[in-house]
């Protein structure tokens, strides 16, 4: 019955952040200069302000926010105004499968690699195989993605012909920019990971296991890696919020056309209804992701739910 | 209890320590809650004793030092990190050291050691080439790294001092108050940094003070959330009762008790920390916040070099190398820097 | 290219090791990896089902061509809309009939007859009629549609009054059916040039039951555009659209000419990124490249059967000077500051696509306009200006800022700009700002800057379309500059329809932009691509339309060059 409330209380605080983050967006987009009907060469002013009228800017900022709320409820998203004749509902529909599936991706290979790298440099603590895994990780931490794609794009698309450079239709390019994220990535989760094994591995019931003779590797993988894992599990949701919303580097060098880019774009095209959308995506997406974890917490230990 | 008194007899195994106070300052920083993506574990077990609360800082500091000196990777990268603080701040300072945005364009992409006459007769000798422009990398690394340096760290010192002290409050005072703060963090997370910082620097020109305001406004949130994770879990123990049924206040103990025993994750937080503002300095110069033209910064180099490595790796390189091992540097440093302040994962 | 300046002497690099193995990897891996490269790539399958694989540049903002602006948009709309005359597949300067089969003009060049061909059909089979071009300018002139280029129609009579709500009635406006298949349009003066004027996207044709069914005439942001909805007259039409990824264009079977329309279909890559689609072209996954980053010009070069392409273009780089505040206020001040710009440095080691230096600000044409020949580096001269401002040596200058959009390319520019401007001036205060794109153009519109960087790339062949913005206050103008001499010559130019004559005029009026500068010509433009070698029939165009029904695709042999790339 607690639990039940604590999950309703919770549902109705993230609702209450949500609509705080749609109302500060939405006034934050109309403070940047510049609006979305400029353009190279300049449009005469006459112009611009039959745009504003046909896309009911020309209102009073407090009517054109409840008319959005109105219509976000029925969710409606309204017009793009970068890509003129698209829906903000349409274009998110577009890219958040792309960005879903680079996100999903590149946390499968973060975690293929990160994992046992982590686990390994735990069991050979402050050996050179510890020391050198650490930096190969740290690798994809040092090196920015705008370095590591291009790099990836030269050797396994150019030179080796394994996978294409770019391009999204019948095209292998997302692999590499799922490697991309998962390179960096996998340096977090395998620094998580030593830590926590680090632990696991000091504490008493395994060092029981071990006196009573259990091989070392069995001790590693049968009794410290489940708790050992627990903080990586816990990781999973605020990393693929992550991914799936900072994917940009990574669709603009291999021409992938996810959410990450319309982030950007919607904010350099002053797309407001765009920026409204995106945001108001990837606020759900993390206010679920936080959740999940907050939840997940408490299920896992009852202590950090003890609020007086 | 079983299990408290296996841990104490561990802990005594290691009197032997040349410091024998090591082990009365029972100083724990492992417990975790799996909120934070970067705890060190989450176990159950450390429902350990706290029998006394952490004595002065100032033999801490001492204890951790002498532990750090072990530790020859540590100091290893904390004498090559200071040598690159000193060559970036004072030898350009030298005579000798060209100017970093003299241009020659007609000296463009030469190679290491390479000495060259100019169209103006300009004689210039180039230790580790030029770039597009003529411009000598490796005064460019120089000047770079003061700034590379500089944002690096007050951004994280500004992330740091606030998602510390904000997430320590949030998670000790608990309840309401820690749900309306995390909730401020959520929807600080979703907002969209672009858009803030454009206006941020249409609004305050293109000031440095504005790039740690920004960078530091990003990441301290979830600094904030790690340490709330943390102060969750450590206030439900025993020393933390103690301490209050001492009479001691909520300030203090969130000062002296609860804040120092969040050290480890937040070290391996910070030393992940810095590499992601020298990152996010570069592509905030992308949005024109940052350094202006000439001026560089590593990250802003890195930039350059990666659009041109096809044709001149050596700008991409030289940085990258320089940047790389900044970064491992204080990466083996912060590893021993946590080893040296928790004496519990120093050796088992 | 002609190499006037002294080169120093390259070392090997074979002096460093880091670099020198580096290459080595590239070249060893290369040579391991050439089976891989043998087996048939995206571009040779294409080639063979005659699809032209073409970057694109950016996201089109629309495909509708009342609403569009950009360059990459319209390439798009050529190949989907046909207008009244097309651009020839060889030379700029001619004109290929389009939906108009022939045309003529009054003794003064005032008004113009278009008789269109009978057989035009739209790609649902109706066929198009004088009619659908006059629905189609007063849909963009309308003032409720707010199309941002209606500017390009106010050479029709009373067109700019209509757009501006001066006069309701559309009636009034100088493009008439005069039957089916004969338009007339009279013109707000002569215009000698004016079959160049209508070839322009703006003057694209639109199906008026195809608009309709999915709004009123003057909704801009209607699903008619999409692929399966667009009803279009063009040599292709639209068949799929998605965001960021790709538009495919495929044969129309009602298109006039469809006999002869070379290629099957078209697929444009909004790749917004150059260095991705160098890459993307190296990979075999296109057959041209919209830009070619600039440090792999000199590589690309060096190549046997270069795929690189460098071309005139019609457009110009150049600064603004705001001329309303100090110090650029001073003209004997922006002259120190533009003879003191060693405009072939930029074009031949910071460019470096062999774009000309802009002695002027017009590129000469193959037309007939011949700009005054005035801005040449000259470092006296320019320190003597200095002086004549008022400023004993460059020390004395206050400080001043360059501002550009951010981009690589502009940065190098500024950077060797603000350095010149040291050593040949002294002038150790100028600073350069990045600003985000709207940011700049808010910036440049308000006239809030002291130098500004800007381009401009014309709309047709003819000197007003670079001339025309320095009109006091016109809305391109910007700098805040005004000289009555200026505008009086530009307005008595519009009324000759002599060329010889109205050129002169025209150069007396740029002699005096170019003596007063408040603008800083630099260079002029070209286009640098690459271009795959099965793409045939692709020939150099000044203002870069090239008229996809003409272009084929053969394959050839040279394919296993172009992958070995920029090494």
């Amino acid at each position: 019955m607690e639990t039940l409330r604590y999950v309703v209380s919770r549902f109705l605080q993230s609702l209450f952040a949500l609509l705080c983050i749609i109302t500060i967006t939405f006034f934050l987009a109309r403070l940047a200069p510049g609006g979305p009907f400029l353009d190279e060469k300049a449009v005469p002013e006459h112009l611009i302000e039959q745009m504003k009228r046909n896309y009911g800017f020309d209102k009073p900022l407090p009517v054109q926010y409840g008319l959005y709320l109105g219509r976000l409820v029925q969710g409606d998203l309204g017009p793009s105004l970068g890509n003129k004749g698209f829906t903000v509902n349409e274009v998110i529909a577009e890219g958040f499968p792309v960005s879903f599936m680079l996100g999903i991706s590149g946390l499968i290979i973060a975690l293929l690699i990160g994992v046992p790298v982590g686990v390994v440099a735990a069991a050979k603590r402050n050996t050179a195989v510890d020391y050198s895994l650490m930096a190969f990780t740290m690798l994809g931490i040092c090196l920015p993605t705008f370095v590591i794609a291009p790099l990836l794009g030269e050797i396994f698309g150019l030179k080796l012909g394994w996978f294409d450079v770019a391009l999204w239709e019948n095209s292998s390019a997302w692999f590499l920019g799922a490697v991309t994220l998962g390179l960096y990535y996998s340096a977090y989760i395998a620094r998580l990971t030593r830590g926590s094994m680090l632990d696991v591995l000091s504490q008493d019931f395994i060092r029981t296991a071990r006196a009573k003779g259990v091989a070392p590797v069995k001790v590693l993988f049968k009794h410290a890696f489940r708790g050992g894992i627990t903080p990586v599990v816990a990781y999973l949701g605020p990393a693929l919020a992550g991914l799936i919303g900072g994917s940009f580097v990574v669709e603009t060098v291999f021409g992938l056309p996810g959410l990450g880019q319309h982030f950007i774009k919607a904010a350099t095209n002053r797309d407001y209804w765009l920026i409204n959308g995106t945001v108001t995506v990837f606020a759900v997406l993390i206010l679920v992701m936080n959740f999940l974890v907050d939840v997940l917490q408490g299920w896992l230990d009852p202590r950090t739910r003890s609020n007086k | 209890m079983g299990i408290l008194s296996v841990h104490l007899t561990l802990k005594n195994e290691r009197l032997n320590h040349p410091n024998p106070r090591s082990d009365s300052r029972k100083f724990r920083m492992s417990s975790l809650s799996p909120d934070s993506p970067l705890t060190m574990h989450g176990q159950d077990a450390h429902a350990t004793a706290h029998p006394a609360a952490p004595e002065k800082g100032s033999s801490l500091g001492r204890d951790a030092w002498y532990r750090l000196q072990k530790n020859y990777l540590a100091m290893a990268s904390l004498w090559f990190f200071v040598a690159v603080v000193i060559v970036c701040f004072f030898l350009p300072l030298a005579p000798g050291i060209p100017d970093p945005n003299v241009t020659h364009p007609d000296l463009q992409s030469m190679p290491a050691f390479s000495a060259a006459t100019s169209m103006e007769g300009t004689e210039v000798y180039y230790l580790l080439g030029s770039d597009h422009l003529g411009r000598d990398i490796f005064s460019r690394m120089l000047y770079g790294g003061r700034v590379s340096l500089a944002v690096g760290f007050l951004a994280t010192i500004v992330s740091l001092t606030i998602g510390v002290v904000y997430g320590a409050v949030s998670g000790f005072v608990g309840g309401r108050t820690d749900a309306a703060m995390m909730r401020i963090v959520d929807i600080l997370y979703a907002l969209p940094f672009m858009i803030i910082v454009i206006i941020l620097t249409t609004y305050f020109g293109n000031k440095l003070w504005l790039l740690f305001v920004c960078i530091g406004a990003v990441e301290w949130l979830t600094m904030s959330r790690i340490v709330r994770g943390q102060v969750r879990s450590l206030k439900g123990q025993e020393f933390v009762d103690a301490a209050r049924s001492l009479g001691l206040s909520n300030w203090h103990i969130i000062r002296r008790h609860l804040i120092p025993n969040t050290v480890g994750p937040v070290i391996i937080y910070t030393t992940l920390t810095v590499p992601a503002v020298m990152r996010l300095e570069a592509i905030l110069s992308f949005l024109g916040l940052g350094v202006q033209p000439p001026d560089a910064s590593w990250g802003a180099l890195i930039k350059e070099g990666a659009d041109r490595m096809a044709s001149d790796p050596g700008l991409l390189v030289y940085p990258a190398i320089i940047f790389g091992a900044t970064l491992f540097s204080l990466n083996f440093l912060g590893d021993g820097l946590r080893d040296a302040l928790d004496p519990k994962s120093s050796k088992d | 290219m002609p190499r006037s300046l002294p080169q120093p002497a390259r070392q090997g690099s074979l002096s460093d090791p880091t670099l020198f193995s580096l290459r080595l990897f590239l070249v060893a891996s290369l040579a391991f990896s050439l089976p891989a490269c043998r087996k048939e790539s995206k571009v040779d399958i294409a080639t063979r089902e005659k699809i032209l694989l073409l970057g694109n540049g950016g996201e089109p903002k629309a495909l509708d061509p009342h609403i569009v602006s950009s360059v990459g948009d319209s390439n798009i709309l050529r190949s989907t809309f046909e207008g009244l005359v097309t651009y020839h597949p060889e030379n700029d300067m001619l004109h290929e009939p389009g939906v108009a089969e022939r045309w003529e003009a009054n003794a003064d060049f005032s008004e113009w007859r278009f008789f269109l061909r009978e057989n035009a059909k739209w790609s649902n089979g109706d066929p198009v009629t004088a009619h659908d071009f006059v629905y189609s300018f007063n849909r963009i002139l309308h003032p409720k549609m707010a199309a941002p280029y209606a500017s390009m129609l106010y050479f029709l009579k009373n067109g700019e009054a209509f757009n501006k709500s001066k006069i309701g009635d559309f009636a009034l406006v100088g493009a008439k059916a005069v039957n089916d298949f004969e338009l007339l349009c009279s013109l707000e003066r002569p215009a000698p040039f004016f079959p160049d004027v209508v070839k322009h996207t703006t003057w694209l044709p639109v199906h008026r039951g195809n608009i309709e069914k999915f709004g009123a005439m003057t909704d801009s942001y209607t699903d008619w555009q999409k692929p399966g909805n667009q009803i279009s007259n063009g040599a292709f039409m639209l068949t799929d659209w998605r965001i960021n990824a790709q538009i495919k264009v495929r044969r129309n079977p009602h298109y006039w000419d469809a006999a002869n329309v070379k290629p099957n279909g078209i697929n444009f890559y909004p790749l917004d990124n150059n260095f991705t689609e160098e890459k993307a072209f190296r990979n075999g996954l296109i057959h041209y490249t919209y830009t070619t980053p600039e440090n792999l010009i000199e590589d690309y070069k060096a190549q046997e059967n270069t795929p690189l392409r460098i071309e005139t273009y019609n457009g110009s780089y150049f600064y603004r000077c705001n001329v309303t505040q100090a110090p650029t206020d001073n003209a004997d001040f922006r002259r120190a500051l533009a003879y003191s710009v060693n405009q072939e440095v930029i074009v031949k080691y910071v460019t470096r696509g062999g774009q000309q230096p802009a002695y002027a600000f017009t590129p000469p044409s193959e037309d007939g306009y011949d700009p005054p020949d005035v801005i040449h580096f000259d470092a006296e001269k320019a320190r003597a200006y200095l002086k004549k401002a008022g400023y004993a040596s460059g020390a004395d200058v206050p400080e001043f800022t360059i501002i550009l959009n951010t981009s690589e390319a502009h940065k190098s520019i500024a950077v060797a700009i603000q350095d010149m401007w040291k050593k040949t001036l002294g002038i150790k205060n100028v600073k350069i700002e990045n600003q985000e794109w709207k940011v700049f153009q808010q910036t440049v519109l308000d006239v809030k800057y002291d130098v500004a960087r800007a381009g401009w790339i014309g709309d047709y062949v003819d000197p007003t379309t670079f001339l025309g913005m320095w009109v006091t206050n016109d809305s391109n103008n910007n700098t805040g500059w005004s000289n009555p001499d200026y505008d009086r010559l530009l307005r008595e130019s519009a009324l000759l329809s002599d060329p010889a004559q109205r050129y002169a005029k025209l150069a007396e009026a740029e002699t005096i932009l170019l003596d007063d500068l408040p603008v800083l010509p630099l260079y002029w433009y070209t286009r640098v691509y690459l271009l795959h070698p099965d793409v045939k029939n692709w020939n150099p165009l000044l203002l870069d339309n090239h008229p996809y029904k003409h272009i084929d695709l053969q394959s050839s042999k040279a394919a296993v060059s172009v992958k070995e790339g920029a090494n």
